[in-house]
């Protein structure tokens, strides 16, 4: 059973968000996401300052079995992204939800957030994905 | 077992059970007007006897010229020993095997090779080769777009004195990608691209400044001020350059302030004899920061569980089956069997070697410039540093005296009207070390028979430039 923290948000294509103190999301995959892609070999994460649309595909996970695009959950600007990841790209696998996110983002509007999954939904998703 | 894997009994089997009829009804749903048809003009085969007899033929269609064209590939002189090695049963596949690691001695040789050339263009890593120079240069400026982050424009100044087939090649690659190729003009005086020229381009968004040196009228480029603009601007830069000529000129690596950034070219003048149409391989090099936007295979080198050096293929999740439609390109290949000579050549010449072969081009070039220039007729175009062609004017129809020296066996090279309209009955010369003092004189002396027969007078025009 992977694991998916309660305070969390979650969206079909496997990503989480965290609503931040400052307004800020801060984006990574989730724990089974990195599980089903393997070991990571490169991450390819978003220029900061770049504007993103809600679903549009802006970083890039690879690992020893694909290359997987990561979508923004929210619509905003990338506030900060997480460099160490170039140099240490197993981070993913290590701590998906720590130091493992992949960007910070500013969203255009609040609220954006509630059409996410919390983490019973993401686990019921999970199931039906695996049946 | 048997080892064609689909038999006639395997073919009705499989129809039988997905209840089709035969083979052509699985493609029913393709409409007719897009289907071939029968292949029309395709002759009947021929067997090994009359294929042989029929290559003689068409070879000694070719004669033995002596060769003074270049314009792109070289003739050189290659030890024996190259394809002696090269076509030993060890090396002699055209192909890179498919299950890479088994083949330790191929993927030591392409490491090497990767050694030399990163070495040769003074920067940090090398692909194991790409199909030639011109489709280098598209795959370059495709590289330089994904990793100008800072750049959306997608717009790549590519001077005029870049070879027109690698423009042509890589204007067919990248246009469909909303990539805008902007050419720039050439000094009429120097025959190389004015630092200038890129001025009116100051503070605007461009990806990348194509820079070839020598360039295709072998006229040596402002490579440093030309580097040091495009950096200034948030440009990239790819140097196309000539693999001997680096042996005797600053590599792309040190241009300017940060040198290039990419460099690729044509491979052809190390070991590869000169094939219509080739085959002949692409290089291309580049800065570490780059290697993750390399297209291509990369080999390195590792260790096993065992501690014992080994090598293998890297960064191989770039390719397709890994990236799949995000692969960077849709080169998963290397030109291996080339390769595997240019790195014999290399070896056998070493780093002096091949600096001495680029200095005896030099020399003899400068030398046929000499001995063709006596007649009144023929001028040199260009009036800058030349490494081992240069363009030279005539002020009688070209056409007639290339007839008449092809005639005597002498290819006397690359009219470059055909690419340059302005560049008139002009003729790219190159004489690499191959070519002799009598060799330089006897095209000198056919050529002023050529040119005394077609002027009873003498020559007919103004007397040339001082």
């Amino acid at each position: 059973m992977s694991n998916i923290p309660v305070e969390l948000k979650y969206s079909k294509t496997h990503e989480w968000a965290r609503m931040n103190d400052d307004g800020s999301v801060t984006v990574g995959i989730s724990d089974s996401a990195q599980d089903q892609l393997g070991d990571m070999v490169f991450i390819e994460v978003p220029e900061v300052g770049q504007s993103v649309d809600a679903g549009e595909a802006c970083a890039v996970v690879e690992s020893v079995k694909a290359a997987s695009d990561v979508y923004s959950p929210v619509a905003g600007e990338i506030l900060e992204v997480n460099e160490s990841l170039a140099d240490s790209p197993e981070t993913v696998n290590q701590d998906a939800y720590g130091e493992g996110w992949l960007f910070r983002v500013q969203p255009g509007s609040a609220g954006d957030l509630d059409s996410m999954m919390d983490s019973d939904s993401y686990a019921g998703f999970l199931e039906s994905e695996a049946h | 077992m048997p080892f064609i894997p689909h038999t006639e009994t395997d073919v009705q089997e499989m129809l039988a059970t997905i209840g089709a009829s035969d083979i052509e009804t699985l493609f029913d749903e393709i409409p007719d007007k897009l289907r071939m048809g029968k292949l029309s003009g395709v002759p009947e085969g021929l067997n090994e006897q009359e294929v042989t007899r029929l290559m003689l033929e068409r070879a000694e269609q070719d004669g033995r010229p002596l060769c003074f064209m270049g314009a792109g590939a070289y003739e050189h002189h290659i030890p024996a020993a190259v394809w002696e090695i090269t076509t030993r049963g060890e090396f002699y596949s055209a192909y890179t095997p498919y299950q890479a690691e088994a083949s330790q001695g191929t993927l030591q040789l392409i490491y090497e090779y990767q050694t030399m050339m990163a070495s040769l263009t003074g920067l940090d890593v090398s692909n194991a080769s790409l199909y030639d120079g011109a489709s280098g240069l598209a795959e370059a400026i495709l590289m330089a777009i994904r990793a100008n982050r800072k750049s959306k424009s997608h717009r790549v100044l590519v001077p005029t004195t870049v070879h027109p087939h690698y423009r042509k090649t890589a204007r067919t690659i990248v246009d469909n990608q909303g990539i805008e190729l902007i050419e720039l003009p050439y000094s009429s005086e120097g025959g190389h691209t004015l630092p200038e020229s890129l001025a009116q381009f100051a503070g605007e968004d461009i990806a990348a400044v194509v820079i070839q040196h020598p360039n295709f009228f072998g006229v040596l480029e402002e490579v440093d001020q030309l580097t040091d603009w495009a950096h200034d601007n948030g440009a990239l830069v790819i140097g196309i350059s000539n693999p001997v000529a680096m042996a005797l000129l600053k590599p792309p690596g040190e241009w300017g302030e940060q040198g290039a950034d990419i460099a690729c070219g044509e491979g052809q003048p190390l070991g590869v004899p000169m094939m219509a149409g080739g085959p002949y391989f692409g290089f291309m090099t580049c800065k570490q920061a780059f290697v993750r936007q390399m297209p291509g295979r990369i080999v390195g080198r590792t260790v096993d569980r065992d501690g014992r050096e080994g090598f293998t293929l890297t960064l191989q999740a770039r390719e397709q089956h890994i990236r799949r439609s995000k692969a960077t390109s849709n080169i998963c290949t290397n030109q291996g069997l080339l390769v595997t000579a240019a790195t014999i050549h290399m070896a056998l010449l070493g780093a002096e070697g091949l600096a001495r072969v680029a200095r005896s081009c030099h020399a003899n070039t400068q030398k046929l410039v000499a001995a063709l220039t006596t007649s009144d007729c023929v001028a040199p175009v260009f009036n800058r540093p030349y490494f081992h062609e240069t363009p030279l004017r005539f002020s009688l129809p070209l056409e007639g005296i290339m007839r008449a020296l092809h005639a005597h066996s002498i290819l006397p090279g690359y009219d470059l009207s055909k690419d340059y309209p302005e560049l008139a009955d002009t003729l790219l010369v190159c004489a690499t070390e191959t070519r002799t003092h009598a060799d330089i004189a006897l095209y000198a002396d056919h050529l002023n028979r050529v040119i005394d027969a077609q002027t009873a007078a003498g020559c007919p025009v103004k007397p040339k430039m001082a």
